[in-house]
C-alpha cells in the first residue's frame, strides 16, 4: 500500500562526498572520485558510492581513499573492494566468461542484424522493376519531379 | 458514496470492455456490419465510465476523504491543492486507474475519429484495444482497487512523499502513461493487420499519428523525469541508467525506430513485416517497463509498491500480449509481401540503418537491465549493471547513428548517388569538423568527449539546416521564391528538421556538461569567498525558514562573476508529516551554464559543507528533447495525415515531389 521511494528518501538528504573525507592531493582525490563512480553502494538501490550518503557508502569512500593514499593503483583499489564485498559492487561487470552475453549482445546483434539488413537491401536492389527506365529517362523524370 | 460509484463504474467498464473485445472481432470475421459497428459506442461508454471513476477518485483526494484507504495512505489535508490532485496518480492504484483511463481514451479516439477507417480494420483494432483494456481493468479491480474504504477513517492522512510534491514530477507520470499506453494503439493496429494479412500505405498513415502522439508524450515524460532528477535530487546528475529509466527509454527507442520504418511503409510499401514487429515490440517494452516498475523484481530507485500478486498478474498480461503478438507474427508475417525495389544507396537503406541501430541500442539497454536478474536466477551470483556499463555499451551506437543521420536524411528514395546527395552537406560537415577541432584546440587536448560530441551535434544541426536550405534552393532561385518554397514544405518535413536538430542539441548538452562540468566540495565559513571556474561564491548566512508544509534551513549564497551578481538560496527541508529531510539545490539556470549550489551540514570544525557545480550548457539536454517533441507535433499536424489518411489510395498518388 505504501508508495515510498525508499531510495529517494536516502538520496534526497544526500550530500554524499563530505569535505572532511576528501584527500588533500587533488590528483588522488580525482582518482578516488573516478573509482567511486564505478562502485555500487551495497545497501542502496542502484546508486554508486560517490552519490550515496548511506553510512556504508561513506565507509567505502574512505576505504578507497586509504588504498589510494597507500599507493594502490585504481585497478588494485577496485580489486581490494571486490575481494571484500564481491563482484556485486562493480557497476560495470567484469569482462569475464560469465558476462560475455552482456558485453557481446550489442556488437553481435549489430553484426548479424547488419548482415541481415544488407541481405535484405541487396535483394531489394536485385529485383529489376518491370519497366526500368533508361538513364536519360530517369534523369528527365527526376527533373520533372523536382519542379 | 461516490467511491462506491467509482467502484461500480470500473466494474461496468470491465464488462463493456469484454463486450468490445469479443463482438466487433466476431463481426469482422463474419462480415456482420452491425456487430462490427458495436465497437464504437461501447468504446465511448467504456471511456466515460472510467472517466467517472477517475473523477470520483480525484474528488476523494480533493476533499481529503480519509475513509478511502488510498487517500489516507497518500494524502494529507495540509497538502497544497495542486499536489492533492496530482496525488491521485502519485500511488500505484491511482496510477493504474489513470493508465486505464488513457487506454480507454485512445480506444474512444479511434472509435470517434476513425470514421474513415475500413470498418473491419476499425472493428479489429477496437477489439484488440479492448482486450488490453480487459486485462488492465481486471488487474485494477482484483489486485489494485483504489476505492477500498477504511473504517474508522483516520483523522488525517499519511501524506505524499515530499519529493513528489514538485511540478516536474507531478506531470511526469501522465506524460509517460500517454506514451506507454499510446503505443498500445500501434500494437492493436499491428495485430489487426496481421489478422487481415494486409499492411499498406493507408495502414501506415493511420499508425503513424498515433505512434507519434505516444512518442511525443514519452519524449516529454522522460525529459520531465530527467529534469526533475537534475534539479530536485541535488546530486547534479540527469540520467542514472536506473532500471525504471531504462524501461521508459526502451519503448522510446523502439517507438523512434517504428516512426521511421512506418515512413518507409507509407511511402515505399516495403519493410512491412518489420514495421509490424516493431509495433508489437514497442508496446511489449511498455509492458515490460510496467512490470519492472510494479513488480519490484529489479531493485530500482523507483521501488513502487511491491506485491507478488501484482507482479504475477502483470507477468501474465505480459506473457499473453507479447507471446500472443509474436506467435501471431510468426504465423502471419509471411503474408505481408512487398514488391518495391530500391538500391543499396537510398533513403530506404538509410532508414533500415536507423532501425538497426535503434533496435540494437534498445537490445543493449534491455540486456543490461535484466542481466543481473538472469544471472541471479541461473547461477546465484549477484552482480550489478550500472551507468559505467551503459555509457560504454550504449554510446557507440548513438555515435554511429549521429554520423549517419544527416546523410540518411538527405538521400532520395529508391536510388541515390552518394556524391550527389552529399553535395549540400559538405559545408555542414566542414563546419562541424572545424568546430570540433576548435574545441579540441581550446581545451588543449584532454578528453575527446567534447570535441567528438560537439562535432556530431553540429553535424546533425547544420546538416538539417543544409537540407532545408537545399530544399528551399537558397542562392539558386530568388530569395522570395526560396521563402515560398520553405513555407510550402509539408509539416512532416519541418518536423523532421526540428526533431533531428533537437537530437543534435541534446547531444551537445550531454557532451558539454559531461566534459566541462566543474564541481567543488568544501567546508566554508560565513563571509568567506572562494573561486570555482571563475565564479566567486560566498555563504552569507544560514537561517531557519518556514514553507507551506515543511520547515527549512535556508542558506544565502552570493555568486559574482565580473559585474554579474546572483543570489542563491539552497535549502534543507524537513516535511512536517513525513519527518523526512530533503535537499533543495539552488540553481541559476541559463542557456550557457547552470550554477548549482547544494547546502550541506554544519561541520564540526565550524562552517557549512557546500557543494557547487558549474554545469555548462546543461539545459540544452532538455531544450533539445522539447525541440524533438515539437518536431513530432509539427509532423502530427501535417495536412497530409488528415486529408489523405482515410483513403486507401495507391502510394504514388500521394507521393509529393518535395520528398
Amino acid at each position: 500500500m505504501r508508495y515510498i521511494i525508499v531510495f529517494l528518501m536516502l538520496a534526497s538528504a544526500a550530500f554524499a562526498v563530505e569535505p572532511d573525507e576528501m584527500l588533500d592531493d587533488p590528483l588522488l582525490e580525482a582518482r578516488a572520485r573516478e573509482i567511486s563512480k564505478e562502485l555500487r553502494c551495497l545497501v542502496c538501490l542502484n546508486e554508486n558510492i560517490d552519490d550515496s550518503n548511506a553510512g556504508l557508502a561513506k565507509d567505502l569512500r574512505i576505504l578507497v581513499r586509504e588504498r589510494i593514499s597507500a599507493g594502490d593503483t585504481n585497478k588494485e583499489t577496485v580489486q581490494y573492494v571486490v575481494d571484500r564485498y564481491g563482484e556485486f559492487v562493480l557497476l560495470k561487470p567484469a569482462f569475464s566468461v560469465g558476462n560475455y552475453v552482456l558485453w557481446f549482445t550489442g556488437p553481435l546483434l549489430l553484426i548479424f542484424g547488419g548482415l541481415a539488413a544488407l541481405k535484405f537491401v541487396r535483394r531489394r536492389s536485385k529485383i529489376e522493376p518491370e519497366s526500368a527506365l533508361s538513364a536519360s529517362e530517369q534523369e528527365e523524370l527526376e527533373k520533372l519531379l523536382r519542379d | 458514496m461516490y467511491a462506491e460509484l467509482g467502484q461500480y463504474a470500473i466494474i461496468l467498464a470491465l464488462i463493456f470492455a469484454t463486450v468490445q473485445a469479443i463482438i466487433p472481432m466476431i463481426g469482422a470475421q463474419k462480415g456482420w456490419s452491425n456487430w462490427m459497428s458495436l465497437g464504437v459506442p461501447v468504446a465511448q461508454i467504456q471511456f466515460i465510465l472510467i472517466l467517472l471513476a477517475f473523477a470520483a477518485l480525484t474528488y476523494a483526494f480533493v476533499v481529503s476523504d480519509f475513509s478511502v484507504r488510498l487517500v489516507a495512505a497518500n494524502s494529507h489535508s495540509d497538502k497544497p491543492m495542486l499536489y492533492k490532485v496530482t496525488g491521485v496518480w502519485g500511488n500505484h492504484e491511482g496510477s493504474m486507474l489513470l493508465w486505464n483511463l488513457i487506454l480507454a481514451l485512445f480506444g474512444a479516439a479511434v472509435a470517434t475519429f476513425g470514421n474513415n477507417l475500413p470498418p473491419a480494420l476499425k472493428a479489429r483494432v477496437l477489439s484488440v484495444q479492448a482486450m488490453i483494456g480487459v486485462a488492465f481493468l481486471a488487474f485494477l479491480i482484483f489486485t489494485s482497487n483504489p476505492f477500498l474504504r477504511l473504517d474508522p477513517a483516520p483523522i488525517n492522512g499519511q501524506g505524499l512523499n515530499p519529493l513528489l510534491q514538485d511540478p516536474g514530477l507531478a506531470f511526469h507520470p501522465p506524460f509517460l502513461y500517454v506514451g506507454y499506453v499510446g503505443l498500445s494503439m500501434a500494437f492493436s493496429f499491428a495485430i489487426a493487420a496481421l489478422i487481415e494479412g494486409k499492411v499498406d500505405a493507408a495502414w501506415a498513415r493511420w499508425v503513424r499519428p498515433w505512434t507519434l502522439a505516444a512518442w511525443i508524450a514519452l519524449t516529454i515524460g522522460i525529459s520531465l523525469g530527467s529534469w526533475w532528477a537534475y534539479y530536485e535530487l541535488g546530486w547534479g546528475g540527469w540520467w542514472f541508467w536506473d532500471p525504471v529509466e531504462n524501461s521508459s527509454f526502451m519503448p522510446w527507442l523502439i517507438a523512434t525506430a517504428l516512426l521511421h520504418s512506418a515512413i518507409v511503409v507509407e511511402k515505399r510499401d516495403t519493410l512491412k513485416a518489420w514495421t509490424v514487429l516493431l509495433a508489437i515490440l514497442a508496446f511489449s517494452f511498455s509492458l515490460i517497463g510496467t512490470f519492472i516498475v510494479r513488480s519490484g523484481v529489479i531493485t530500482s530507485v523507483h521501488a513502487f509498491a511491491n506485491d507478488p500478486t501484482r507482479g504475477l498478474f502483470i507477468l501474465l498480461i505480459l506473457g499473453l500480449a507479447i507471446g500472443g503478438g509474436l506467435t501471431m507474427y510468426a504465423f502471419r508475417a509471411g503474408t505481408l509481401k512487398s514488391s518495391s525495389v530500391f538500391s543499396t544507396v537510398s533513403r530506404e537503406s538509410g532508414l533500415v540503418l536507423n532501425n538497426l541501430l535503434l533496435s540494437v541500442a534498445a537490445a543493449v539497454v534491455f540486456v543490461g537491465t535484466v542481466w543481473p536478474l538472469v544471472i541471479e536466477f541461473t547461477t546465484g551470483r549477484k552482480i550489478s549493471v550500472g551507468a559505467p556499463f551503459f555509457d560504454l555499451a550504449f554510446t557507440p551506437f548513438m555515435v554511429i547513428l549521429a554520423m549517419a543521420l544527416p546523410i540518411g536524411a538527405v538521400l532520395p528514395w529508391k536510388r541515390a548517388k552518394l556524391g550527389k546527395a552529399m553535395k549540400p552537406l559538405w559545408g555542414a560537415l566542414a563546419l562541424s569538423v572545424a568546430l570540433g577541432a576548435l574545441v579540441w584546440a581550446l581545451q588543449t587536448g584532454g578528453r575527446m568527449l567534447a570535441p567528438i560530441g560537439i562535432t556530431l551535434s553540429a553535424w546533425i544541426i547544420f546538416g538539417s539546416m543544409a537540407d532545408l536550405a537545399s530544399r528551399a534552393r537558397f542562392r539558386q532561385v530568388p530569395f522570395g521564391n526560396s521563402m515560398r518554397r520553405l513555407r510550402n514544405l509539408p509539416g512532416s518535413d519541418w518536423g523532421k528538421v526540428f526533431a533531428h536538430s533537437g537530437l543534435g542539441m541534446t547531444i551537445f548538452g550531454i557532451a558539454a556538461v559531461t566534459a566541462w562540468e566543474v564541481e567543488d566540495i568544501r567546508t566554508t565559513q560565513f563571509g568567506e569567498s572562494y573561486d570555482v571556474a571563475g565564479y566567486e561564491f560566498t555563504l552569507i548566512s544560514v537561517e531557519p525558514a518556514r514553507g507551506a508544509n515543511y520547515t527549512a534551513t535556508r542558506g544565502e549564497v552570493i555568486v559574482t562573476r565580473g559585474n554579474e551578481t546572483l543570489m542563491l538560496y539552497p535549502e534543507k527541508r524537513n516535511f512536517d508529516v513525513q519527518q523526512m529531510p530533503t535537499t533543495e539545490a539552488a540553481i541559476d539556470m541559463g542557456l550557457t551554464r547552470d550554477v548549482y549550489v547544494v547546502l550541506g551540514d554544519v561541520q564540526e570544525s565550524g562552517g557549512y559543507a557546500m557543494r557547487v557545480y558549474i554545469k555548462p550548457f546543461a539545459n540544452w539536454i532538455w531544450i533539445g528533447t522539447l525541440v524533438m517533441a515539437f518536431g513530432g507535433l509539427l509532423s502530427i499536424f501535417d495536412r497530409r495525415y488528415r486529408v489523405a489518411a482515410p483513403s486507401r489510395k495507391p502510394v504514388s498518388a500521394n507521393a509529393t515531389p518535395a520528398e
